[in-house]
């Protein structure tokens, strides 16, 4: 569904931190901002929470962990015990290093699916930019017109004295 | 801003201000313009030169493998005595060569360097490569490559209820491998990302539009994801690190576990580590040198960068160094004979001058590094980074091959000589490197545009600041605020 979208573009980063903190001090709900690189401090300027994706790492290293150790228990203890150099069937120690390597090769591939589907980033995904320039030199405030309390007069102003140099409203599905 | 009292205050009290890594008048645009522009434009002569060097080398090893393969692996210098020979060596080197781009990629990150940003993407891609003709050894060697799939354990098992061996190093070596692959491949790739998106959005080209269209995921710069994007890498920066240690660890244990004298020492993994990141650093030093002189980007990968670069080879070195010192001190102290003889044998039997050239490209050339000239000097570090190579290629050599010819029983000495066939491999795998490299150079951004854009904006931010505390303080304090 599209909805209505008063975007703001910037030329270098100090404004738009500017132009940011104006708008939450304001109290409009910023929908979302775009930037070339990730600005400092944008972040708790825009006042996001903190991801969860490093539990993410945590569960699924721990679930890689567990497999391995499980797998080679189960092939070497239960399945097929086998005397090597007369090492005791379950040699712990020896495990180790493939447990290490299962745990980062789980916990790390998991990581980047749980980004790539919560950022709903897929290949060949059609990109939906709201202004040009995005990836390369130009920064972009954009707010929803949601409500009828939303006044677009009042955020204009204080999106163009904050140094935007551009500012205008469309009508898209972002 | 608020910060800039604060900062500059912190200047007024004689404390330094980070390095620029690049210069701050740059504009993004511009960023984004000369890190594109080798992609837009045709290649130059240099890059002509060096990838007929490289395609007929890789033209070379095709030969060479579908030779080995037809006739069987009899076609190298293998005999009883020395089982092991160019293609291990091949392996290790290999395998060292990718942690130079680790290190610079996920523990600089880690520690907050800055001037990693001009060079990690290249010396990520390098690990990738590296990593792919270390990959190659192993399966060569072999025999029947046809059944490597033997080495990993599958489901449903054909060889009945009997499973690979879970305690030996080689089977280690196999997981840690491909983790060490798949994780660089998937870190390399999710730091293009930005990038790809970038290009796609300046391609003007429908067939490079759809490319990187595709490639780029969708991605439009919005910061809820570079939030957790940037959250991500941190996290595959903190896995990749101990991963990357535990990856040489492993490798140098196919040794250490072994009661080959001159193998069975416990000095090993962090011996092998300390030479791996040397060698890469050398072989980074090499690519840089060609990259920044054939595609004109001595803007980004400044004489700053390739200083710091040799500072770290310089110190690998040392680390080597002190472990070849420690491995004469301990054979000679352990008091066992077949150590004390293994090392008086590195030192003057057949293959001492393999020992010497080792001694000479490793312990000796490092400590040119520490004369500020030498390192300002493309020259000379290019002739140093080369040495670094050849020298951790017949470290390895020494190990490996020095270790088998003469280990116990006298009539089970042998030596080796590598055929045209073993050289020809070892040469193609340099091809097969140098080939990807260039292509990577060629067709994909070899500098990592959005990382600059953060630290050119730093830059400018600094310089904002050092200019404010210029005005506050008195002209002989600002002298002092030149260089952390």
């Amino acid at each position: 569904m599209p909805s209505r979208f008063v975007i703001a573009t910037f030329s270098d980063p100090a404004s738009l931190l500017a132009a940011v903190r104006t708008i939450r001090d304001h109290s409009f709900p910023i929908y979302d901002v775009y930037a070339p690189y990730p600005v400092h401090h944008l972040d708790r300027a825009m006042g996001l929470r903190r991801t969860h994706l490093p539990w993410v790492t945590f569960f699924a290293g721990a679930f890689g962990l567990t497999l391995a150790f499980s797998f080679l228990s189960y092939t070497t203890v239960l399945d097929w015990p086998m005397n090597v150099g007369g090492k005791p069937d379950n040699s712990t120690l020896a495990f180790i290093p493939i447990c290490f390597e299962l745990t980062v090769l789980i916990g790390g591939l998991s990581t980047v699916a749980a980004l790539l589907f919560r950022a709903r980033l897929f290949p060949g995904k059609r990109e939906r930019l709201p202004a040009l320039g995005l990836t390369d030199d130009t920064f972009a405030i954009v707010l929803r017109r949601r409500t009828e309390h939303f006044d677009p007069v009042l955020v204009s102003r204080l999106l163009r004295n904050s140094g935007a140099h551009e500012v205008h409203e469309i009508e898209a599905q972002l | 801003m608020s910060v800039l009292p604060a900062a500059s205050a912190r200047i007024g009290q004689r404390l330094l201000p980070p390095t620029r890594w690049v210069d701050e008048g740059l504009s993004f645009q511009q960023i984004t313009d000369d890190i594109s522009r080798p992609m837009e434009a045709r290649p130059g002569r240099g890059w002509w030169i060096c990838f007929a060097f490289a395609f007929s080398a890789l033209i070379d090893l095709v030969a060479m493998v579908t030779y080995l393969f037809a006739k069987g692996i009899g076609v190298w210098g293998l005999n009883n005595s020395v089982g092991w020979a160019f293609d291990i060596t091949n392996f290790v080197f290999w395998i060292g060569i990718g942690h130079a781009g680790t290190l610079i990629s996920a523990i600089l990150l880690l520690f907050r360097q800055q001037w990693r940003t001009s060079i990690n993407r290249s010396a990520e891609a390098m690990t990738i490569m590296a990593v792919m003709c270390a990959g190659m050894f192993p399966l060569l060697h072999l025999g029947r490559p046809w059944d490597a799939f033997f080495i990993f354990p599958y489901f449903p098992n054909q060889r009945g209820p009997l499973w690979v061996n879970f305690r030996s190093p080689l089977v280690w070596d196999v997981f840690a491998v491909s983790t060490y692959f798949t994780i660089s491949l998937v870190f390399w790739f999710l730091g293009l990302v930005p990038d790809l998106a970038t290009l796609r959005d300046r391609a003007t080209g429908r067939i490079k539009k759809l490319i990187f269209g595709f490639l780029s995921m969708g991605w439009n710069g919005s910061f809820r994801t570079w939030a957790r994007y940037e959250m991500v890498s941190l996290i595959l920066a903190g896995l990749a690190t101990p991963l990357v240690l535990s990856v040489h660890s492993i490798v140098s244990m196919d040794f250490a576990t072994s009661l080959v004298p001159g193998w069975h020492t416990t000095i090993f993994p962090p011996y092998f580590v300390a030479g791996a990141v040397y060698s890469g650093f050398g072989m980074v030093l090499t690519l840089l040198i060609i990259t920044r002189q054939t595609m004109h980007l001595e803007r980004y990968i400044t004489m700053k960068h390739l200083d710091k670069m040799a500072k770290v080879t310089m110190l690998t070195g040392m680390i080597v160094s002190y472990a070849y010192a420690t491995e004469f001190f301990s054979a000679w102290y352990g008091g066992n004979i077949y150590e004390r003889y293994h090392f008086i044998n590195r030192a003057t039997g057949p293959y001492a001058w393999c020992f010497y050239l080792m001694v000479l490209c490793n312990v000796i050339t490092p400590h040119f590094l520490w004369s500020k000239r030498a390192r300002n000097s493309v020259a000379i570090l290019f002739v140093v980074s080369i040495l670094v190579n050849i020298g951790m290629w017949f470290e390895r050599f020494v190990i490996i091959v020095v270790g088998l010819h003469r280990a116990f029983l006298p009539s089970g000495w042998g030596m080796f000589y590598p055929t045209r066939i073993d050289i020809g491999i070892l040469v193609g795998s340099f091809g097969l490197f140098f080939t990807l490299f260039l292509l990577f150079i060629r067709y994909l951004p070899m500098i990592a545009i959005w990382e600059i854009k953060g630290v050119a904006a730093n830059s400018a931010h600094v310089a904002g600041i050092a200019r404010i505390a210029r005005h506050d303080t008195p002209e002989e304090d600002s002298e002092v605020a030149v260089n952390a």
